[in-house]
């Protein structure tokens, strides 16, 4: 998204892009929710990395040994060292499974699944399919994870599923969360229990997972409670990359990238800038974010190169649909100071009901993946989808309340 | 926001008893506000996390979370359980003086 972006602002003699990447399948992550439903084949969702950059970007397959951003070159795998003037870090999180006690032990991908990647989550879809009654737990093991939402959208499409296939009185659906709510956001997580328990999800808070016994099918918390399941459905730890581990002084104690809100500037070194899931800020893990945040970074690349003060102009603006399941998804819209409120979103095609069932919302996120595609990728702007949350719409006075 | 006393002065608190401002926190307040949360006796190594994460949150403006503080503090998570039962962010941030940690998103 950026390196198209800054492909397309400058000529090609006036700057080099590289892009660096340890494989080339680009996958489209929130198609992944809908694989274990059979709703989304794992081959609909992925594309080649180097289909999505523009001509003139230079893209390495290789892992990334080490940055030195005291002495700006990256170390690759292969020996290679690339110099740099101005280095991105836009490595996505990584998953951890394996940080939780037992999780990736005896019944992993038999009786515990996650459907945050590809090969675990058709897994999921084969042994969804054959699930006739039961216990799902549907638990996230601790914050920061990629889409915050896809875990309550999980339980939602999962009750929706269980009801298509007729077997939705014999099986019992818990959400466990380390959160003291359905989610972290007051007026949204209120809004989101009640559809919770309107689905007849039980929901379990505070719930921190210490060891996971997937043969045995018991989930152990630090404070002692146990909760039994037949199925186990994990959205593991995420943490940086490892090169940033690897890297010195660029990552915090979980390998993100301490990052300035607001110019998206690293704390290891003023070239050095970051997005996405790779910062530490205090904000969702979402290709939203990530998308406002390229307009912002890719201004702040071309001022730092012209030796211009940066802009400071990135709100916290994310966005995000929410699937519950029956051809309808609820709206959220929020930054670092906004939390989701209900109103309407003013969008090109009319407004959408926020945080509120509709099916104009599921319309809009099915439509979001050709839009991912073609307009997100390529570092193209969305009329009227700029870096800026709107306030227009929003019901400010209802904040708390509802 | 109320006005609860404690230790002898008056300090302001959220429902759920986190002050709102740390700089009315003092040694003694927070042996008397662990006291009322069930943790009779502030060990060195209640101290060592309370001051861990009222140093982080002076520091960055947000408290660290049970997995932060299990990597960096030194005592690690299965610990942090013993030394302050049901929810260590929290209950080390209540009596750290510092506001209720929150799963950022």
């Amino acid at each position: 998204m950026v390196a198209n972006r800054l492909r397309r602002r400058f000529d090609p003699d006036e700057l080099e892009v590289h892009v660096v990447d340890r494989d080339d399948r680009h996958v489209y992550q929130p198609g992944l929710l809908f694989v274990p439903f059979g709703l989304a084949q794992v081959d609909e969702i992925v594309r080649p990395r180097r289909r999505q950059l523009r001509n003139g970007v230079v893209f390495h397959e290789n892992e990334v040994a080490e940055v030195w951003t005291e002495r700006d070159e990256v170390l690759l795998d292969d020996g290679t060292v690339l110099p740099y003037d101005v280095l991105v870090v836009a490595t996505g999180a990584r998953l951890q499974p394996e940080e939780t006690e037992g999780l990736t032990g005896p019944g992993w991908n038999e009786r515990a699944f996650t459907f945050y990647t590809p090969r675990s989550a058709a897994l999921l879809c084969d042994a969804l399919a054959s699930f006739r009654n039961g216990r799902v737990i549907v638990n996230l093991v601790d914050m920061p994870i990629k889409c915050p939402v896809a875990p309550l959208e999980f339980a939602f499409l999962a009750d929706w599923f269980f009801r298509e296939q007729g077997v939705r009185g014999d099986v019992e659906l818990v959400y466990a969360t380390p959160l003291d709510g359905a989610f972290t956001k007051p007026v949204a997580s209120h809004r989101l229990a009640g559809l919770l328990a309107e689905k007849d999800i039980e929901l379990v808070t505070e719930f921190n997972v210490g060891e996971v016994d997937a043969v045995g099918g018991r989930l152990a918390a630090f404070d002692g409670r146990e909760l039994a399941f037949d199925l186990l459905v994990t959205v593991p730890l995420h943490g940086g990359a490892s090169y940033v581990d690897r890297s010195p002084g660029l990552g915090d104690a979980l390998g993100f990238v301490p990052t300035d809100k607001r110019t998206l500037q690293t704390a290891a070194q003023a070239n050095v800038f970051a997005l996405g899931d790779a910062t530490d800020l205090p904000i969702s893990k979402a290709g939203s974010v990530t998308h406002f945040e390229a307009s912002v970074l890719a201004e702040n690349v071309a001022r730092h190169l012209a030796g211009e003060q940066l802009s400071a102009e990135y709100d916290g603006h994310s966005n995000c649909f929410i699937e519950t399941g029956f051809h309808k998804a609820l709206l959220i819209d929020f930054n670092y100071e906004t939390e989701p409120l209900p109103g309407r979103f003013p969008t090109a095609l009319g407004p959408l009901p926020l945080l509120r069932e509709s099916r104009m919302n599921h319309l809009g996120k099915l439509l979001f993946q050709p839009l991912y595609w073609h307009a997100l990728l390529p570092g193209r702007e969305l009329p009227g989808l700029g870096p800026a949350m709107p306030t227009a719409g929003k019901l400010h006075s209802t904040a708390g309340t509802t | 926001m109320t006005t609860a006393t404690s230790a002898n002065t008056n300090v302001d608190v959220d429902a759920e008893g986190f002050l709102v401002d740390a700089r009315q926190w003092s040694e003694r307040l927070a042996e008397e506000i662990a006291r009322e949360n069930g943790v009779p006796n502030l060990t060195p190594r209640h101290w060592l996390v309370v001051n861990f994460m009222r140093d982080r949150y002076l520091e960055t403006g947000t408290a660290p979370s049970i997995r932060s503080l299990g990597k960096e503090s030194g005592v690690p998570v299965r610990e942090l359980y013993e030394l302050f039962p049901k929810g260590p962010a929290k209950l080390a941030a209540k009596i750290g003086g510092i506001p209720k940690p929150r799963g950022c998103i």
